[in-house]
């Protein structure tokens, strides 16, 4: 299977180690792996923020880069949400459907696992006590559900441990941190009392753009736990035999 | 330009190149048969879902319901309760107030309960309707007093809101009464009791 | 003693006020946590929930399409059964005609039932502007009055109150407005409902004049449907002789069977209750009563105008939105700035009022797009839909639009980007652990995550996707991809310009 891989301009910028683990996990189940160069954006701070002009030009070249491809992969649950959700909207290519209906599925990671390559056992050893915090557009966006809880249990050595009001916001919500951060750092204070309070070595998520927020506030409040994306998680076969 | 013009206006221009929306037919208001939580027998789910809000309900049948609203009202206190014209012969204690001529306000007010029957009454959501048709009197009737005693008939007891809806005639006007008055406006706590009658008891005469 | 939100500062700055307020977040995190989980159980309860929801959409969609004629047909109805109705075009107009009526009954006072749309035109004011004195009679709104407060929710618009604030206001205001509050009364929610009772009880039995909202009108009929819980709103519409109800007129359902799916959606999603207390429906004059309708505009015309904004007037007020949102449940109601306050006020506050305030224009951004809101939304009004529409339209900051004009233009093409991302990463030892300006808002009380060596891009490009041989460089790296093109020749262009090789499977 020809998949190409969307990094996002974040985890392309700040999180390469995401986009690495996202590659030698699809390698690993036999996918054939692509990088498409004249990817960068997928809109969604400017189509989010108020900017629809210039968020319709970036899904557009999206939409141009990734045509012709069996799948693409998203190791971002935000940016595959606004793909999904947003470009057919933002981006209507001339003729019935266009860019649309030539374009190829787009899958958050976890969703191409489980629904396209109908894995929930990757082959990774991680051997650290981890909760998940499902982020916002993974839940309602995605409809993800269990899929990455699901991935994350069959990890070998992994401790799951349920994360209490997991399916409340971190408060981040892009510019929403900059524009109210007094009312962002309240309700990511609640959400990392809720982390703490789980005894997690590692908080995993779908989405770096929350965990740099609430990864932020764990690193000011010197709480110890980890952030990291569930690429890296499902990637690793640490210690393994 | 009238304000009735104008604003007939402005949605005339508002909608004008909206494309056109379907009216309803299926109101997907009944779920189907089958499915989990359809009701049961509606007597039983009906005097369930009163309950559940906190109001006490009797099941009776015919020959019994004479006896159950005059222990009801001897419970409570009550010796002549208001009763409104057509109420039928044999739930009618012997001592009562008739709304003739039709009592005032503070009559009511100082009224130690009220007897009714009732037009409609909803198993799902155990509510009871009153349409002031014979039973079941003026509005204030039922609203003033402290202490509302309703019979209601098994044959009145549709499953569903729509159901209730297709029966009743929106011409006369409708009370729905579900368990006593109530407010949730301190800190979302439900509280039974505020204006209107604070004990509901119902009979249902199968 | 009457507040006002008049001249309120931006949302962020109220919020950030609210937020350090430790009584307000408590009581607000207990409240709308209580009713969270019983709306989540009333709706569980009920089979073929989302079949409602679709059915409560498609009937508002329906009729605000065809709004004029329902109108009409309302009208009609409401004429033939005795009643009089008037049209209101915006909020001074409605408090004028209101203020006729009252006067005209030789009345100078009124009861009224909880009602949006009379606190949207700021109907008490006008009336005490005129001699007349409203009394409020639903509890929230009792303990709003006497406090000299503004309400902030919609369903229960003293819910940033606790019982032991009630019961002082109580104490302390209740005799100044008619019967006092009883001696030695506590705090128990039930014995705060029994000094209402008392207080009310006279006022009610003695009223002329009472003064309505209504949840719903059905135009087949002319029926209004008033739904509540205390009896207040029965005490109001049956008692007194004169009845004045204002009605915004995107209240209207087509049919009498419509009434069915609104029964079922809006108890469980406002309390979380099978069925509210009370229902009361009436057509026209009822048992002789003398009624009025007055049918108010007041912007509703202009959201109706907006293809995307207009969803907002499928709202039914059961204010489950609040009850979800976490922005809501740290910022409390009052940093809204509207009797309209939470999600659903984000979106409609600016779209009655436009934007031209900061207060307004910083509505739209009162979200992170966590979309709880839609979920339990009862007609399914898409909020982070509109509330995105909404910040397309407001106005940007300078220093924004000039951030955001040139990350677009770094995004635009793949070269730029790369170069940016260089540049930022070879510099990344000077990164201050506290950034300056606006961006001081993230690092104030966060880390900024590590930055890494290289980008994932130039990873890539050094070791050929991790196979270990560098990618072949592609001629056309990044040229700009031409916006419009036939599809017949797309795939080849695309082939060239993507420019890339795969790093090979294994």
């Amino acid at each position: 299977m020809r998949v190409a891989l969307f990094i996002t301009c974040l985890n392309d910028l700040l999180f390469p180690g995401t986009g690495r683990a996202t590659v030698t996990l699809l390698r690993r189940l036999g996918c054939d792996v692509a990088f498409p160069r004249a990817q960068t954006c997928c809109g969604q701070m400017h189509l989010n923020t108020g900017y629809r002009r210039q968020g319709e030009r970036l899904a557009r070249r999206f939409a141009g880069v990734f045509t012709g491809y069996d799948a693409v992969v998203v190791p971002s649950g935000s940016c595959a949400a606004t793909i999904r959700a947003r470009h057919p909207l933002a981006a209507p290519a001339e003729g019935s459907g266009g860019a649309a209906e030539a374009m190829p599925g787009v899958y958050e990671l976890s969703e191409f696992l489980v629904d396209v390559l109908g894995v929930t056992d990757v082959g990774a050893f991680f051997p650290h006590r981890v909760t998940y915090h499902p982020t916002c557009h993974s839940l309602r966006g995605l409809r993800l559900g269990d899929r990455p809880i699901h991935l994350l249990e069959r990890v070998g050595g992994l401790e799951l441990v349920p994360l209490p009001g997991a399916e409340e916001c971190c408060g981040f919500g892009g510019t929403f941190a900059l524009k109210n951060p007094a009312i962002s750092t309240a309700m990511c204070a609640d959400k990392v009392r809720n982390v703490a309070a789980t005894g997690a070595e590692v908080l995993c998520a779908a989405d770096n753009s929350c965990l740099t927020h609430i990864g932020g506030v764990l690193g000011r409040l010197r709480t110890g736990v980890r952030t990291l994306h569930l690429a890296e998680i499902l990637a690793a076969t640490e210690g393994a035999g | 330009m009238t304000s009735r013009e104008l604003i007939l206006a402005r949605i005339r221009a508002a909608v004008a190149s909206a494309p056109e929306a379907e009216a309803v037919r299926a109101h997907g208001v009944s779920p189907p048969a089958g499915e989990p939580g359809e009701p049961g027998d509606p007597v039983e789910l009906f005097a369930g879902r009163v309950a559940d809000y906190r109001a006490t309900v009797h099941v009776t049948d015919g020959d019994g319901a004479a006896g159950v609203i005059a222990a009801a009202l001897a419970r409570r206190g009550v010796s002549r309760p208001v009763v409104p014209d057509g109420l039928p012969g044999e739930w009618t204690p012997a001592e009562f107030v008739a709304d003739d001529p039709p009592l005032g306000a503070g009559e009511l007010d100082r009224a130690e309960g009220v007897l009714t029957g009732c037009a409609v009454a909803i198993a799902r959501t155990g509510t009871i309707v009153l349409d002031t048709g014979p039973g079941q009197g003026r509005r204030m009737l039922t609203l003033v007093p402290d202490y509302h005693l309703c019979v209601v008939r098994a044959g009145q007891i549709v499953a569903e809101v729509a159901e209730a809806l297709e029966r009743l005639d929106p011409a006369l006007p409708l009370t729905w009464i579900s368990g006593p008055s109530a407010t949730s406006d301190i800190e979302l706590n439900r509280v039974e009791g505020v204006h209107g009658p604070r004990t509901l008891e119902v009979v249902v005469v199968r | 003693m009457t507040a006002t939100f008049l001249g309120m500062p931006a949302f962020p700055a109220n919020a950030a006020r609210a937020v350090h307020d430790a009584q307000l977040r408590a009581n607000l995190r207990k409240a709308t946590r209580t009713i969270r989980d019983r709306r989540a159980a009333a709706v569980a309860e009920l089979p073929g929930w989302e079949r409602l929801r679709a059915a409560g959409r498609q009937i508002k969609d329906h009729t605000l399409r065809n709004l004029d004629r329902y109108l009409l047909r309302m009208e009609e109805a409401v004429v033939r059964a005795g009643g009089h109705v008037h049209w209101a075009a915006d909020a001074a107009e409605a408090n004028r005609i209101v203020a006729g009526l009252v006067e005209a009954t030789g009345e100078n006072s009124a009861v009224k039932v909880k009602s949006m749309a009379t606190q949207e035109i700021g109907l008490n004011e006008a009336l005490a502007a005129r001699g007349i004195t409203v009394h409020e009679t639903d509890l929230a709104e009792l303990i709003v009055q006497l406090g000299g407060d503004l309400p902030s929710h919609i369903l229960v618009p003293a819910i940033h109150r606790n019982r032991s604030e009630i019961r002082e206001i109580f104490r302390t205001r209740m005799g100044a407005r008619g019967r006092p509050a009883p001696e030695g009364l506590t705090d128990e929610p039930a014995a705060l409902a029994e000094a209402a009772r008392l207080h009310l009880r006279e006022r009610f039995l003695a009223a002329k004049v009472a003064i309505s909202g209504a949840n719903f009108m059905i135009a087949e009929t002319g029926t209004l449907v008033v739904l509540e819980s205390e009896g207040n709103g029965r005490m109001c519409l049956t008692l007194p002789r004169t009845l004045i109800s204002v009605v915004g007129i995107e209240k209207l359902l087509p049919t009498w069977r419509d009434l069915a799916v609104f029964l079922q959606l809006l108890p469980r999603s406002s309390t979380g209750e099978r069925m509210n207390p009370y229902t009361s429906t009436w057509t026209g004059a009822a048992e002789g009563q003398e009624f009025h309708l007055v049918l108010l505009d007041n912007g509703r015309t202009a959201v109706l105008a907006d293809e995307v904004g207009r969803q907002a007037l499928r709202c039914i007020r059961c204010s489950a939105c609040l009850n979800v949102c976490p922005v809501y449940e740290r910022a409390g109601g009052h940093a809204y700035g509207s009797v309209y306050p939470g999600p659903i006020g984000a979106i409609l506050t600016p779209q009655l009022h436009g934007m031209a305030s900061e207060l307004e224009a910083s509505l739209p951004y009162a979200s992170t797009l966590c979309g709880a809101c839609f979920d339990v939304c009862p007609v399914a009004i898409d909020i982070p839909e509109v509330l995105v529409h909404l910040r397309g339209m407001a106005p940007h900051p300078r220093a924004e639009r000039l951030a955001m004009r040139a990350a677009g233009w770094v995004l635009d093409r793949p070269e730029r980007l790369g170069r940016a991302e260089r540049l930022g990463l070879r510099l990344r030892r000077f990164v201050p652990r506290r950034l300056p300006g606006p961006l001081s808002a993230w690092t104030d009380t966060r880390d900024l995550p590590e930055l890494p060596a290289e980008s994932f891009r130039d990873w890539w490009e050094r070791t050929g996707g991790g196979s270990g041989r560098p990618p072949e460089r592609a001629r056309r790296v990044g040229r700009r991809l031409p916006v419009r093109r036939s599809r017949a020749h797309a795939g080849d262009r695309e082939r060239q310009e993507r420019g890339e090789r795969g790093g090979g499977g294994r």
